[in-house]
């Protein structure tokens, strides 16, 4: 794969003394959907996290779109233009209300026109179905809505890379499916990179190119969603999925 | 009195006061148990003692009128004509008498400008320009020299304009180094970092009086010969370097109170260290930190009055100024409760405008 848009070569971290990722290479094709599993504490967020640099790694090498992510602070800033990341906890600006939380990176990182950015932010309102709480405070929505806005508020920046990390682990149960309805919708109507931690199966048989199972750190395998859930080769894999699928 | 045990589940203060619900409330609100009773008729008993004693002194037996200090010293209450007769001289200090006007207006302009700001309609640019003006207009008044007004030097300014003068800079420009300060202090460069934790320190560690003493005695011996710096300006200074480094430590407080998850959000969007402090953490954090804040805001108010050790002439100097008149001596009472009362006006105002402006900023959990 030459034309990786994400390429990590032997990526090495460490926390303290506890490896938390250990030689990860993995190369991620444009327009590639990757879901990453894995039981707590595998290293899954992690891995996603040193991608736009939430995370340092200690060895190896990352490279976004031809950049190597290194110190140098304007690398990562580009990088993180190109990168956009849903959060667990959403972790919308809660002093801002909806359309300026979607536009404050447009206007301030792209530097978009107001009037511009305020439309474009509208339109991805809309598509998330959520176009008429724009003038209200995240506070004000439930946690399914605010996911919803948050996956809005990365798209508003337009990146070519979408990061997910357990977008609808801190979700009622009732308002999964919105969210992962809006991630299957943004797979398939958009040719959006994306790679997302979770746990929601259905999702990965559904959108998913390649399904990626980690533990202690290690890749240990991956394939595609069919052959990886009816077909596991590694012990650990089958152990996993037999604890997960009740 | 209102400790009642079983407040929880009496009902509501009845609407209409019926004879009944009145009895029951006086029962169940002051005379619910034997502690209670006690603690109801103590305090009853105190306000007896008290409450016509002070009204007989401020009210009844006082007196606007009298035209001297004989008068004044037959009455047995307060003798409020010392406020009229004196209140010149402890509004401006030795301003001369004939200009007192200058510093009224003066006066006026500053507290004018800062209503202006606490109205959210004015929250931009237009402000700056106002505060501009306002200052031109205020340097313009106190000093005079130009436009045919005479030239007064600031070592005979004194009373309510300097202590105005000397908390309004003392917020505006401690305010913005404590936040300077308290980013310094979080910082993860060593020698940025070092530095703001030996000034917040050393500064916490020493009396704003002996901060005062410093910039007044010791900086000149330091200054190459020749060189001096207004004594005002010296004290005013001292007050900003003193209460910035409070201010740094509340609002670390509130910087700390910032989840991680509010930097990952502005980090992920690519915004740059000092985009993400101004749109995103100093918003959120300023606003916990409100209360706190204001607090010290008042208190540096109040603390201006510790100018007089090194002979400015503010408000509660200015007051004593008043007290040394052979021909109105003994009417200390009268003229401290009158400066107490404009203080009080002040520092009230700042609290209750805080109060507003924390709802007015609470966007979280109003569903």
């Amino acid at each position: 794969m030459a034309d990786a848009i994400i390429r990590m070569q032997e990526v090495n971290k460490w926390y303290g003394k506890f490896h938390v990722l250990r030689n990860i290479n993995l190369e991620v094709a444009p327009g590639e959907r990757i879901v990453i599993c894995g039981p707590s504490g595998s290293g899954k967020s992690t891995l996603i996290r040193c991608i736009n640099r939430l995370e340092e790694h200690q060895q190896g090498h990352i490279v976004v779109e031809g950049t190597e992510i290194t110190n140098d602070i304007r690398h990562v800033e580009a990088i993180r233009r190109d990168v956009g990341m849903v959060f667990q906890h959403f972790n919308l600006f809660p002093h801002l209300t909806v359309l300026q939380n979607l536009t404050l990176g447009p206007i301030w990182v792209l530097k978009t026109p107001k009037a511009e950015a305020e439309a474009r932010a509208m339109k991805y309102l809309e598509r998330v179905r959520i176009a008429e709480q724009a003038s209200k405070f995240p506070g004000q929505l439930s946690g399914g809505q605010q996911q919803r806005v948050a996956i809005a508020r990365s798209l508003c920046m337009d990146p070519k890379v979408m990061l997910f990390d357990e977008p609808t682990s801190a979700l009622d149960p009732e308002m999964v499916k919105e969210v992962l309805d809006v991630m299957v919708n943004l797979a398939e109507d958009t040719g959006m990179t994306m790679l997302v931690v979770t746990h929601e199966m259905g999702f990965a048989r559904k959108v998913a190119d390649r399904v990626i199972f980690m533990d202690r750190g290690e890749i240990i395998e991956q394939n595609t969603p069919d052959a990886f859930f009816d077909h596991p080769q590694n012990e650990r894999t089958k152990l996993f999925l037999s604890q997960i699928i009740h | 009195m209102s400790v009642a045990p079983n407040v929880s589940n009496q009902v509501a203060a009845p609407s209409v006061w019926s004879r009944a619900s009145v009895l029951h409330w006086f029962r169940t609100q002051l005379f619910s148990s034997p502690l209670n009773t006690l603690l109801t008729l103590l305090t009853i008993w105190l306000l007896l003692a008290t409450v016509p004693a002070m009204v007989d002194w401020f009210v009844l037996n006082s007196t606007v009128t009298a035209s001297s200090a004989q008068e004044c010293r037959k009455v047995t209450g307060a003798c409020w004509s010392v406020i009229v007769e004196k209140h010149r001289l402890i509004l401006f200090g030795v301003y001369p008498y004939e200009e007192q006007w200058r510093p009224l207006l003066a006066t006026l302009l500053l507290v004018g400008v800062v209503l202006l700001s606490g109205v959210r309609r004015f929250w931009n640019r237009s402000l700056l320009l106002f505060w501009a003006l306002a200052l031109a207009g205020a340097a313009v008044l106190m000093w005079g020299g130009v436009f045919g007004l005479a030239y007064v030097e600031n070592s005979r300014w004194g009373g309510l304009p300097l202590t105005l003068m000397l908390s309004t800079f003392g917020i505006a420009f401690a305010f913005p180094l404590g936040i300077v300060l308290a980013l310094g202090r979080r910082s993860k460069m060593p020698a940025i970092k070092t530095i703001c934790v030996v000034y917040i320190e050393l500064i916490r560690g020493v009396p704003l009086i002996s901060l005062l003493f410093m910039s007044a005695v010791m900086l000149p011996l330091f200054l190459p010969e020749g060189l001096t710096v207004d004594k005002l300006l010296r004290a005013q200074v001292a007050i900003i370097l003193f209460a910035a480094a409070y201010m740094a430590e509340t609002i670390r407080g509130g910087l700390q109170a910032i989840p991680k998850g509010q930097y990952e959000g502005g980090d992920s969007l690519g915004l740059t260290y000092w985009q993400q402090t101004r749109l995103i953490v100093l918003p959120q954090a300023l606003k916990i930190v409100i209360p706190p804040l204001v607090g010290l805001f008042i208190a540096l108010f109040k603390d201006t009055s510790l100018v007089v050790v090194i002979g400015i002439f503010d408000l509660t100097q200015a007051a004593k100024a008043a007290l040394v008149d052979q021909t109105w001596r003994g009417f200390s009472i009268e003229i401290y409760v009158f400066i107490s009362a404009i203080y009080f006006v002040f520092c009230y105002s700042m609290s209750k405008y805080s109060q507003s402006l924390e709802k007015r900023l609470a966007t979280e959990h109003q569903r």
